[in-house]
């Protein structure tokens, strides 16, 4: 859906899933979500239905995910870091997840 | 930093770091005042000027020059002695001026002398069916994404709505090298009628010859088709683009659809402190009631930017400035400032032209009050038809909207459906939105996780009842 | 002039049993409301149907309202979300086990039966969730939980079915003798009829001062918040004695979090002001109880204006100056589950004369 410019700012891994995502310095958690092509993010509690991230701006609450164990964050708001490990979300969230 | 490193209370907090917001930090900071600016985003420039420190795209005809003008606004902010925080969600502000915010996980409220609001605007809900399927971004979303991390469309990419903004991005994603397969414009064409008395005051306005430009820079590469109907369609994601023209009905292969229909104001956090908004029907949304300082109706509490009505990056600067010299006025009158009345001016000014693009770009009714199936509130998934059925068997107002829907509930709170819930119920009810309201809202404006909250410092009182 | 069998003042869950028990009897009453019905406490509270933990003198309505939440639907229409999975009274330490104990003892003594002394063990088994240095506590097995605006809708809606007429967005403003009737001055005019219900919740002192009647009545307004939508993980409400917390997870997954923290309130104004030091409280109280809610997101949080008398029990029965009118408010935070029996037996009270559930101690005169 998206290509990226040029290859600027320094490479950074973080996992999405448990797999491997190339992030770049810069991105936020759902840029990296977008960039590697990764479809949606979460599924809603309410339907089961998927979403993708939509504003980027941290005001629609689509880009909802597990980040480093801690459930619902705003990957627009959350810079990637090296070592980061995503979950996407899927329905009802665990209670304190 | 961290949330235990800033102080109990500070002259002035600042919350939003776009222009309103960078400049009034600037102005207070350096006339004296212990000023802090608050933003949730990694680095400083709010939308307009998003990632101006950190924008990998290296072409600077890329995002335009009206882009990094905005470069300047950081740099003085930086330059000024106010404490600028990044990645700092303001969560909470109440009429006292006590502000919950929280950094890396770490809760504190910290007293403010006087607040200016700066949390500019956000684009208007474009509520179309099939608008939540993944592969249906805002336009905004993929501007950001193009500024922040130098990203530009790479598959079978559709544009639809209206606005300055939309051309904008379409001349941007053009210039980075991005193609578009159509922009659908959804603008009525009976909006001309309205917006011509207003065309003297454009054509001498800077907008004049810069729309001009970019209308045909884009035209000249894209189809552009006006339409009256609009659908996101796919299963699990965006597949085509269904639309209608005059003449029937049409279908576009797509794996991108970007909406934009404008921007409004983004008010949740001025109305959870208690101020006072009223309609505006020219730009169809609520803004601050505010006097000439940009005060709101709560003491000591200032909305500038767009938050305050919209009405653009540059102006959003000088009413950063005003409501700056008048907090300054009102903490350290000894204090050196500008001359009010020359910013005053220069804001004037700024505000020629807007009168005709917002009669202009003034979005159809059919693309504001959706029907049937479509969804409204996107985050509690309730439907357009949900709400004007709730409507029609009494529900008057958006509070009781949301007790029987839970519409406005979820994590968004309202500000993806807020709108749409007013407008749908003025239009069911045969009243106008003014006499309708808006959700009553309050703090916690964004959410907070029960660790950030039971990390509050505990205050004086309750140490004393537990040690008792 | 308009004319009616009763005026009942006040919309909120009480004023709108009372109506719909009312016309239930065949009664025509006309019910005010200043705002719109359920605006306030009983729009906004956490929806909490609990006889347990209550005050003796409340005990026989509480058992009566229980009843008719047992049978919600047939009387109102709508199901009102109630549900009935228990309130549990967890006791922190063993020193405030032994306190329940006394009390469970002390209830079966007088005849009531509902308040039940559990284990550490049946504790885990009805809230598996709860930390585990809780010993024990009290289990109210037909307690539940409602949805507090559509059940006051829900009310208010069967009562105009049965006849009552409901005028909302209209205030009163005096209230005098008019031979037989009370004449009712309201800001849509006047209304006369020989019995007055005063439901009025936090404004219901004013409505008793316009008869020569002052209460010493507080205005508050408790403080909840709501997390985002988690998978089920708990069944029964869940309170505490020693500390503020009430607890229970809705049907749709979110988690009220409530307790008695008080936001500072106008009620000339409609407003309230959310004390987050407060909240902070009850955040490291859940923090404690339930470990696996650390993470948790709070996403709104929020306060409804009412009524506090001093000794926290409310104000039901005949005036003590006013033949015709009759007092219904002041439940200090826990009238919602009240609502239904208290509307009935208020609707027997006013029609017959005389009532058949005990209200002794709940007078207005004890206020003399």
């Amino acid at each position: 859906m998206f290509k990226r410019l040029a290859d600027a700012g320094v490479a950074v891994a973080i996992t999405v899933d448990g797999k491997h995502v190339g992030a770049r310095s810069g991105d936020t958690v759902a840029a990296a979500l977008i960039a590697a092509g990764i479809d949606h993010c979460r599924t809603t509690p309410v339907t089961g239905a998927p979403r993708a991230p939509y504003c980027l701006m941290g005001v629609c609450f689509e880009c909802l995910v597990t980040i480093d164990g801690v459930g619902s964050r705003q990957g627009c708001l959350a810079p990637v870091r090296d070592g980061m490990t995503v979950e996407t979300q899927s329905g009802k969230r665990e209670a304190g997840r | 930093m961290k949330a235990s490193d800033l102080a109990p209370a500070y002259d002035l907090v600042v919350i939003g770091g776009g222009p309103a917001g960078l400049a009034a930090a600037a102005l207070a900071a350096r006339a004296g005042l212990s000023t802090v600016l608050f933003d949730e985003n990694p680095g400083v420039g709010g939308q307009i000027y998003r990632a101006i420190a950190s924008s990998p795209v290296a072409d600077r005809a890329v995002l335009g020059e009206d882009y990094w003008v905005g470069s300047d606004l950081a740099v003085e902010a930086n330059a000024s002695p106010a404490l600028i925080v990044t990645g700092a969600t303001v969560w909470s502000l109440d009429p006292s001026r006590v502000v919950g915010v929280s950094i890396a996980g770490q809760a504190r409220l910290i007293q403010a002398g006087r607040v200016i609001i700066a949390t500019g605007s956000l684009e208007r809900p474009f509520p179309v069916p099939g608008w939540t399927l993944p592969g249906v971004m805002s336009a905004g979303g993929a501007q950001t994404l193009l500024k922040a991390q130098g990203l530009v469309p790479g598959g079978r990419t559709v544009m639809a709505g209206g606005g300055p903004l939309l051309w904008l991005l379409a001349a941007q994603i053009l210039r980075a090298g991005g193609k578009l397969d159509a922009i659908l414009d959804t603008t009525p064409r009976g909006n001309w009628l309205r917006a011509l008395a207003h065309l003297p005051d454009f054509v001498l306005s800077p907008y004049f010859s810069k729309g001009l430009k970019l209308l045909r820079e884009v035209r000249a590469k894209v189809r552009v088709i006006r339409i009256d109907r609009l659908q996101a369609v796919g299963d699990d994601r965006l597949r085509e683009v269904v639309f209608g023209t005059g003449e029937g009905e049409r279908r576009m292969p797509a794996d991108l659809l970007l909406l934009h229909q404008g921007v409004v104001p983004n008010v949740n956090l001025a109305i959870a402190a208690g101020v006072a908004h009223a309609w505006n029907e020219r730009q169809l949304c609520f803004e601050p009631v505010l006097d000439q300082d940009f005060e709101t109706s709560v003491r000591g509490i200032a909305v500038a930017g767009d938050g305050a009505g919209i009405a653009g990056g540059t102006a959003a600067a000088e009413r950063g400035r005003i409501a700056a010299i008048a907090a300054v006025r009102a903490l350290k009158p000894e204090a050196l400032v500008p001359d009010v009345q020359t910013v005053r001016q220069r804001l004037q000014r700024e505000s020629m032209g807007r009168a005709f693009l917002d009669w202009l770009n003034r979005p159809a009714d059919s693309f504001r009050q959706p029907e049937g199936e479509t969804i409204v509130c996107r985050c509690e998934e309730v439907t357009a038809r949900q709400v004007r059925d709730t409507a029609d068997l009494g529900c008057e107002g958006p509070n009781q909207m949301k007790a029987f829907l839970r519409c406005g509930m979820g994590p968004c709170q309202g500000r993806l459906c807020g709108l749409t819930v007013t407008e749908l119920i003025a239009a069911q009810r045969g009243t106008t939105p003014a006499e309708v309201g808006y959700y009553r809202l309050r703090p916690p404006v964004k959410p907070i996780t029960l660790a950030e909250l039971a990390s509050l410092p505990i205050a004086e009182a309750e140490r004393k009842a537990v040690e008792r | 002039m308009r004319t009616a069998d009763v005026v009942i003042i006040g919309g909120g869950i009480h004023g709108c049993s009372t109506a719909l028990h009312l016309a239930l009897r065949g009664l025509k009453p006309i019910l005010i409301e200043k705002d719109y019905a359920g605006r306030h406490a009983s729009g906004v509270n956490a929806g909490g149907v609990r006889q347990l933990a209550r005050d003796l003198a409340e005990i026989p309505l509480s058992i009566s309202s229980m009843d008719l939440w047992e049978r919600i639907e047939d009387l109102t229409g709508d199901d009102c979300g109630f549900e009935s999975q228990g309130t549990v009274l967890v006791a922190e330490n063993k020193a405030e086990l032994a306190s329940f104990r006394e009390r469970v003892n002390d209830l079966r003594l007088r005849g009531f039966t509902h308040e039940e002394l559990i284990d550490r063990a049946e504790l885990k088994r009805l809230v598996p969730a709860v930390a585990d240095h809780c010993p024990g506590g009290v289990v109210s097995r037909r307690d539940g939980a409602a949805d507090p605006f559509r059940t006051t809708q829900a009310f208010r809606r069967r009562a105009i079915e049965k006849g009552a007429e409901v005028l909302e967005g209209v205030t009163v403003t005096g209230l005098a003798r008019a031979g037989a009737n009370w004449r009712v001055e309201t800001s849509a005019g006047l209304i006369e009829a020989p019995k007055v219900v005063n439901a009025a919740g936090a404004w219901a002192d004013r409505i008793a001062a316009m008869l020569g009647e002052p209460v010493p009545l507080t205005v508050v307004a408790p403080m909840l918040m709501v997390t985002s939508r988690v998978a089920p993980f708990i069944q029964p409400v869940v309170i505490l004695r020693g500390r503020k917390l009430s607890f229970k997870q809705l049907a749709n997954g979110t988690v009220v979090i409530g307790g008695g923290h008080l936001a500072t309130s106008d009620r000339d104004r409609n407003e309230t002001v959310l004390d987050w030091e407060k909240l902070a409280i009850s955040a490291r109280t859940v923090w404690e109880l339930f470990p696996a809610m650390r993470a948790a997101t709070i996403v709104r949080a929020w306060a409804g204006i009412e009524a506090y008398m001093p000794d926290g029990i409310p104000v039901v029965g005949p005036s003590s100056t006013s033949e015709g009118v009759y007092h219904q408010f002041g439940f200090s935070t826990h009238g919602f589950q009240l609502g239904p029996g208290t509307g009935a037996m208020m609707a027997e009270l006013v029609a017959t004369g005389s009532t058949n559930t005990p209200i002794d101690g709940l007078g207005i005169e004890r206020f003399r």
